[in-house]
């Protein structure tokens, strides 16, 4: 255990010593800056016009949602390009060897650097959600039901990703690791589009095959909870009353949570896809 | 382990990479207390080896031991200090931390700490004492190979491998290496020094190995493996009928040089005073024996070599 936290400890360091840190709070700040500006803007004008306190209120939510996707998308290239590199680059630049020949476990190596980089995605997601759900309610009063959850979800979704992209990171060099990630990441978005728009129109074998890639690549899954953490209630039941399937179909709506087997599996997978990339890194000669 | 168990041990050892054969047939035993060189042209296997010995790379063939352990044990590995041949450290943190990195990684599981002035004084030991406490990015590659070096040397490990440890280095830091190498022997660690530049190993090993294309070509003590002594004499103006064969048999470079395999090295005034008094004129005698480089090139046959 004491391998596995040296080596989390070493890679939040280098972040923060290679300045990943400082940029990415600099981002934060200057992007919840920049959407705080433009949903205040558009408040002042409903409110200035005849608009109802709910209709900005759902209006202010749609917005929210579409920040935390951009949100979502920020961290997912962030998690894909820090685990990528987390692995591939140590073996090619050597740094690796030297520390592998100490009387530590592989999976100490990959453990203790997804520990690390969980630790620095998390605390950017918090930091950066956090932040826009806390001044977007200061400049509109609207509140979303769950924005812990929200935080959580889109954590998680990061969290996928990096995994994901260590996986690789033990075979693949960085560059084609990340460009894999991302790759997916954008089909299983997509895959999440598929699925609703298939179930509108009973497609079948799309459905099928849509829901799969979805519980292959778990990332759009977990987008639906955070998207339904921002929603008001209110609309939730008015849309699901209203469009049923039709609102499944909105890449920018969800209906519920989650289901629990959902959640579930996206739990083991993350433990299966750690395991693999710590097996995979194992049985590689350096 | 008993005292006069070996501190490397190996039987047939093999290395394939795809249709590659990297290591063949390695057997080789490395005794406690020596420095032992390892010795072969550039893509002869050496590093392969090395990565096996240390776990890096499993072998396909054969097998050993390392301090006792099968190889790559983890319990071995903690007292083996390593310099890879690609030695790169994390460029962001200062050479000290660098150190204090892998001290850490050696003393997991219950291995003895190493105390912050053991780490001031291997790094002083390598001549960084002045710059700990700069960042290694900025380092030249011959002083990160010296940082390597204090990474191999921390906390004495009963074993230190090093893979071409003076690749990077001037003149002035290839002295301080052998210096470095000497003192870890002294201090009671083995070495094993991989390297292909010949007058390194020459000078600092006792006993060495010689590999190309991933087969051990001849093993043992240098002195051994040079074998007899060669009086070699440099003459003009020598009649053909002088009579220097009672010096047994005498081979003549086109240089006027004239080598006297296995000749009793006391005999040299004699040599020379036979040749003048034949009328020949000496210019210089060298009493000297074959250099590893002679043997080196007799084995590998021309491949490419490093004085």
């Amino acid at each position: 255990m004491r391998a596995i936290w040296i080596i989390a400890r070493l890679t939040i360091a280098e972040a923060a010593r290679r300045r990943i840190l400082w940029v990415l709070l600099g981002l934060t700040l200057v992007s919840v800056s920049l959407t705080t500006w433009g949903v205040e803007r558009l408040v002042s004008l409903a409110r200035g016009g005849d608009a109802t306190e709910l209709e900005i209120q759902v209006g202010v939510s749609q917005v929210l949602i579409l920040v935390a996707f951009m949100f979502s998308f920020v961290l997912a290239m962030t998690a894909a390009f820090l685990g990528a590199p987390a692995i591939a680059s140590d073996l090619e630049s050597g740094v690796a060897h030297a520390m592998l020949a100490r009387p530590i476990r592989r999976a100490d190596l990959v453990v203790g650097r997804w520990i690390g980089l969980v630790a620095i995605v998390v605390g950017y997601a918090c930091a950066s959600g956090l932040l826009e759900i806390v001044t977007v309610r200061f400049v509109s009063g609207y509140t979303p039901p769950e924005p812990i959850l929200a935080v959580g979800f889109l954590s998680a979704q990061a969290i996928v990703l990096l995994t994901f992209a260590m996986l690789l990171s033990t075979r693949l060099p960085a560059i084609a690791s990340g460009a894999v990630c991302v790759v997916l990441f954008g089909l299983g978005w997509m895959a999440g589009v598929f699925a609703g728009v298939g179930r509108f129109f009973n497609a079948g074998p799309l459905v099928d095959v849509a829901e799969a890639s979805r519980w292959l690549l778990p990332s759009d899954g977990l987008w639906r909870g955070t998207i339904y953490s921002l929603e008001p209630p209110a609309v939730v039941l008015v849309a699901v009353g209203r469009g049923g399937p039709a609102a499944q179909a909105n890449p920018f709506f969800a209906t519920s949570l989650p289901p629990t087997p959902f959640l579930l599996w996206s739990a083991a997978w993350l433990v299966l896809v750690l395991a693999a990339a710590a097996f995979s890194l194992s049985r590689r000669d350096l | 382990m008993t005292l006069d168990a070996p501190i490397i041990d190996t039987h047939g050892l093999a290395k394939r990479y795809g249709r590659t054969d990297a290591l063949v047939d390695l057997t080789l035993r490395v005794d406690a207390g020596e420095i032992f060189g390892f010795l072969g042209p550039n893509g002869a296997g050496k590093t392969t080896a090395v990565k096996l010995l240390l776990g890096l790379a499993r072998p396909t063939g054969g097998g050993g031991t390392v301090l006792g352990a099968p190889l790559g044990d983890r319990g071995a590995r903690r007292e083996v200090g390593y310099l890879p041949e690609l030695f790169r450290y994390q460029p962001w943190l200062r050479a000290r931390e660098v150190v204090e990195l892998h001290a850490g990684l050696r003393g997991v599981d219950g291995g003895a700490p190493i105390d912050a002035a053991a780490i001031a004084g291997v790094l002083a030991d390598v001549g960084l004492a002045d710059r700990a406490e700069d960042a290694v990015g900025g380092f030249s590659k011959g002083m990160q190979q010296r940082l390597g070096l204090a990474v191999a040397l921390v906390g004495s490990p009963r074993l230190v491998v090093l893979d071409e440890p003076t690749s990077a280095l001037d003149p002035v830091g290839r002295a301080d290496v052998r210096s470095i190498v000497r003192r870890a022997r002294d201090a009671g660690s083995t070495v094993f020094l991989n390297s292909h530049l010949l007058t390194e190993v020459e000078r600092v090993c006792d006993r060495v190995a010689i590999v190309d294309h991933g087969r051990v070509l001849a093993s043992g003590r240098i002195d051994d493996l040079l074998g007899e002594s060669v009086a070699r004499v440099r003459a003009t103006d020598l009649p053909a009928a002088a009579e220097l064969a009672r010096f047994g048999a005498v081979e003549t470079a086109e240089d006027g040089w004239l080598s006297f395999p296995g000749l009793d090295l006391e005999r040299i005034p004699d040599v020379v005073a036979a040749i003048v008094a034949a009328g020949g004129r000496v210019h210089a005698v060298d009493a000297g024996r074959a250099t590893l480089e002679d043997l080196f090139m007799r084995l590998v046959g021309g491949g490419e070599v490093a004085a």
